[in-house]
């Protein structure tokens, strides 16, 4: 509570308030006003976060500002709030990128300015409000929720295979929730009629149930972080979203999949978690060692840092299932830190695309010699998507591998070869991109970076250095929730 | 030998909505030539005399009258409640649109109030022979009004497919009560369930005549296999008469169905709910994916319709108070969608253009944002994504049949239901992602902008407080079961 306030409640509802308000600025002629309102809500949509970092206790793995009320009654569903250390530093991450999408998208969008301003703004709330849900039902309906103003960003604001990327991205996703929505009814019949995530985690269940909860679980979030070999929709849909939306997309929506993970399949079924374990580490190596491969010969700028994206969530997945606290937290630092970067790298690729039209990387070259601070920006998100020490993509991947080499030396291998592959693809595409001679007229026609965007990408910069310099802010929120969770798991429920 | 007169009051509704049938008729007669307005005012009047009436004598309990022929329980109550506000609302969205196309007459009035007099007497049969009459009233005004414009080709050909086909379900249904009398003695819903408690000589005709008679339903519910008329009768039927077809006798139908199956073979439900399994599991398949493949809005909308049924029949396979209650709470939620949808065809519809291609739809939200955003809303409710209403019709129907230990009927609903998200979406797609193809603008009357706007906010407002009609629904169910 804030002045007597529900704070995850106006976490929620001020953005998605904010967004209707900005829907009803109307048609393009007022769209100056549906930008400046977006961006006052979004602000205030990071300032009312704040709070929840200010005001968290770290030596609690309790949920904290916790609201609850009857919501429907019928099925003892409640409107369940709160947050743990988990939780929360995603809320945060989500509230510091809303800001940063509205202002990427302030001079490049022309067309249905208040749609796209309402749409980015409506989503934020619904993922905030995924990230604070304890209630099964309340979570699957802001999760689906979510999946509305994304497919219209992508279909809408897209490029040319835009509806084939926006339904594509929509059903995938619909695929794997609808199962979750069967195993969320088939634990409230076990549970005697609740709803309540908190009730599931303490609810004992023979190992059969428990594995094919886990397999409806796994759909759900395989599909959203993504895992190999469901990630097919992801390349799609960024090649296709507009900037904010491939923004948005990386940094928040593929978390909402490393979330569920955490909150469901890990504590609700832990003996299934231990027995699929092996599978889960291999489908994870899968995705670092072959999709690094497959961003290699990537010949486009937004599909090349896609599939790096689907390498990065491997780690996360991999540290997941590495059942130490030094995997988890590692995990979890490598889900923000992967939102710092591949929403900055993202933006650097619109940044290049708005002036030139083209994510080929052959269409660029010597691009450093036009946009030198672009080029200095770029460099930097470069190297800490290679995962460079110093920079906040180190400090995640480097966890990950220690806490995999005291499983096994072979697993702590192969994720490290992720450490070559990252900088082999990253820093080539870099080398192809902006250095070298002035590839054609269009690239010396080309303007470097103006006050807006250099804002955006400081913003982003000083975030990545800061965690890859000092995580300790980010991770000791996290250390007393983390430990909870690994006891919980530890403790078999046949 | 003395005559008992029966009790009137449980039916004072029907009998003012027949009285005032002919007062409509006349007075289209008198003054329909100049004033063809009349005959729709005289009926929204009507019904809402209608509603007053079954407000004001509802009573709790259930009372018999027409030595038991004659049912008022608290879900009959409701369920006219719900039946009149659908017909009213079909009645203000339709107007327009037959207005512009020569149907504003007597005639349509005429045949919707019996139609609705139909749908009241099957929510309150008590007698399989008053269901029949009930059901016969109604399909037999549809058959008229769908063949109101005798010079559409279109219109008469599904008028002639769907009175050959409703005429072969309605002997379907009879046969098969005169075998349950055969095997009971009885015609009387309360009867037949006692007489098959205290056990039937031969169980073979009982079970032949259930077949018979739940063929019969399917038929009535649109649910596959027989639903071989719904398509065809959705895309040649003027879209104000489909929209008639599609709301309200949904509803009565599912007042038929549970004093059918429920109320008159409840003790047979071991032998339905298998039946109903292979109808639902048909339904959504044969729906879902005839679905894709349609160009045309009306045709798409049959088989979702065929679908939304399977999903109905779901809450009856729990048979139980549960499933029930989450097949009217889905019944109520389907008529409100098919009503929104339905109404927007009618908005876009002008003189000489029915709006029933894919096609027409594309780049509304470029011509009306207000009116993309309530299709948006409908459509995304119908396929059940959050935060519409439509998720929790799924949620309850999935509930109950996985209490009743179906999980794998679930998934195979929940897959269907994916199948279905990619048709609606296509409609999400066509107003969102297309460019218009005419900018003709849209000016519908105010109170249809208000109705369908409140319409389409409903479908949000119960997506965010479902609370009240899943209660409405249970409260029903329980009152009267």
């Amino acid at each position: 509570m804030l002045f007597g306030l529900p704070l995850l409640s106006l976490v929620i509802w001020l953005p998605i308030l904010a967004g209707i308000g900005v829907l009803a600025t109307g048609g393009d002629r007022n769209a100056q006003v549906a930008r400046w309102c977006a961006l006052a809500g979004s602000i205030a949509g990071l300032l009312v976060a704040i709070p929840l970092y200010t005001r968290f206790d770290p030596l609690s793995s309790a949920m904290q500002f916790e609201e609850r009320s009857a919501w429907i009654e019928y099925f003892n569903i409640h409107y369940h709030l709160g947050v743990d250390g988990i939780a929360m530093p995603l809320i945060l991450l989500n509230c510091f990128t809303t800001p940063l999408v509205v202002i990427a998208g302030w001079q490049v969008i022309t067309q249905r300015v208040s749609q796209y301003m309402g749409a980015f703004l409506i989503m934020s709330g619904i993922v905030n409000g995924v990230f604070s849900s304890l209630d099964a039902i309340l979570f699957y309906v802001f999760w689906e929720a979510s999946l509305i103003p994304m497919f219209l960003i992508i279909g809408v604001w897209g490029g040319p295979n835009r509806v084939y990327a926006a339904i594509k991205f929509f059903l995938y996703t619909l695929l794997g929730s609808l199962l979750m929505l069967v195993a969320f009814i088939y634990l409230y019949q076990m549970s005697g009629g609740s709803f309540s995530i908190q009730d599931y985690h303490h609810l004992p269940l023979p190992l059969t149930p428990q594995i094919l909860i886990f397999v409806a679980f796994l759909l759900a979030f395989a599909v959203k972080v993504p895992m190999w070999p469901v990630h097919t929709w992801l390349p799609d849909a960024h090649v296709e979203a507009p900037t904010g939306g491939s923004v948005v997309l990386a940094a928040i929506l593929l978390k909402m999949g490393g979330y569920g993970f955490l909150r469901f399949s890990l504590p609700i079924v832990p003996d299934a978690s231990h027995q699929l374990a092996t599978l889960m580490i291999a489908l994870s190596l899968v995705a670092v060692v072959y999709i690094g491969l497959v961003a290699l010969v990537q010949a486009d700028m937004k599909k090349l840092i896609a599939y790096s994206s689907v390498a990065h969530m491997g780690f996360v997945t991999l540290g997941f299932f590495l059942f130490n606290a030094l995997g988890l937290e590692g995990a979890i630092v490598q889900m923000i830190s992967h939102g710092f970067i591949s929403g900055a790298m993202f933006l650097c690729v619109g940044v290049l695309y708005d002036r030139l039209h083209s994510r080929q990387i052959a269409d660029y070259g010597g691009v450093a010699n036009r946009m030198p601070v672009f080029a200095a920006f770029f460099m930097l998100f470069g190297m800490a998507n290679s995962g460079l020490p110093g920079t906040s993509g180190f400090v995640g991947e480097f966890i990950i591998i220690m806490a995999a080499i005291q499983v096994d030396f072979w697993y702590g291998f192969l994720a490290a070869t992720s450490l070559i592959t990252g900088a082999a693809y990253t820093l080539w595409m870099y080398k192809r991109v902006v250095f070298g001679e002035v590839a054609s007229p269009a690239v010396e026609a080309l303007d470097d970076v103006n006050g807006r965007e250099i804002a955006i990408l400081a913003i982003l910069a000083a975030a990545v250095l800061g965690m890859g310099l000092c995580p300790a802010p980010f991770t000791e929120v996290m250390h007393a929730t983390v430990d909870e969770l690994l006891a919980h798991v530890a403790r078999s429920k046949l | 030998m003395n005559f008992v007169s029966p009790d009137f009051a449980p039916a004072y509704p029907e009998i003012f909505l027949l009285a005032m049938v002919c007062v409509v008729l006349l007075a289209d007669l008198a003054w329909g030539e100049k004033k063809p307005y009349v005959a729709y005012l005289l009926s929204q009047i009507t019904l809402f005399g209608c509603a007053l009436i079954t407000f004001g004598t509802s009573v709790p309990g259930i009372a018999h009258t027409f030595s038991g022929m004659f049912v008022d329980d608290t879900m009959a109550d409701i369920l006219k409640m719900l039946v009149y506000i659908t017909v009213s609302t079909t009645l203000v969205y339709s107007r327009g649109y037959i207005a512009m196309r020569g149907m504003l007459s007597g005639e349509f009035f005429g045949l919707a109030l019996f139609a609705t007099l139909g749908m009241m007497v099957m929510i309150s049969a008590s007698h399989f022979l008053t269901l029949y009459l009930g059901l016969e009233l109604l399909s037999l005004s549809l058959y008229a009004m769908v063949a109101l414009r005798r010079d559409a080709p279109a219109a008469t050909e599904a008028a002639i497919k769907f009175f050959v086909l409703g005429a072969l379900a309605s002997g379907f249904l009879l046969y098969g009560m005169s075998m349950v009398y055969g095997a009971t003695g009885s015609l009387e819903v309360g009867r037949i369930t006692e007489a098959i408690q205290a056990g039937v000589p031969s169980h073979a005709v009982l079970v032949v005549g259930l077949v018979f008679l739940v063929a019969g339903i399917s038929f009535k519910l649109s649910a596959a296999p027989f639903h071989m008329w719904v398509p065809d009768v959705y895309q040649g039927a003027p879209t104000a008469v489909v929209l008639f077809i599609g709301a309200a006798p949904k509803l009565a139908a599912f007042g038929f169905v549970m004093r059918l199956l429920v109320e008159g073979m409840g003790a047979m439900s071991a032998d339905w709910q298998g039946m109903l399994v292979i109808l639902s599991v048909m339904s959504m398949m044969i729906g879902n994916l005839a679905a894709i493949v349609q160009s045309n809005i009306k045709r798409m909308l049959a088989y979702s319709t065929i679908s939304h049924m399977g999903f109905v029949l779901l809450g009856f396979i729990a048979a139980d108070g549960d499933g029930y209650s989450a097949s009217m709470f889905y019944v109520v939620v389907y008529v409100l969608m098919t009503l929104g949808t339905f109404g927007i065809v009618m908005l876009l519809s002008r003189q000489g253009f029915e709006a029933d291609r894919l096609d027409d739809y594309r780049g509304l939200n470029r011509r009306s944002p207000w009116y993309a955003f309530i299709m948006l809303l409908l459509m995304f409710s119908m396929a059940g994504i959050p935060p519409t209403v439509g998720i929790y019709a799924k949620l309850s129907v999935l509930q109950a049949v996985l209490g009743a230990g179906y999980i794998w009927l679930a998934v195979v609903a929940v897959l269907f239901s994916l199948v279905g998200a990619f048709y609606y979406l296509r409609i999400v797609k066509l107003m969102y992602f297309d460019e218009p193809e005419t900018d003709t603008p849209i000016l519908p009357e105010g109170d249809v902008k208000l109705l369908i706007s409140a319409n389409g906010l409903a479908i949000l407002a119960f997506g965010f407080f479902p609370q009240t009609l899943m209660a409405l629904c249970a409260y029903a169910i329980r009152q009267s079961v």
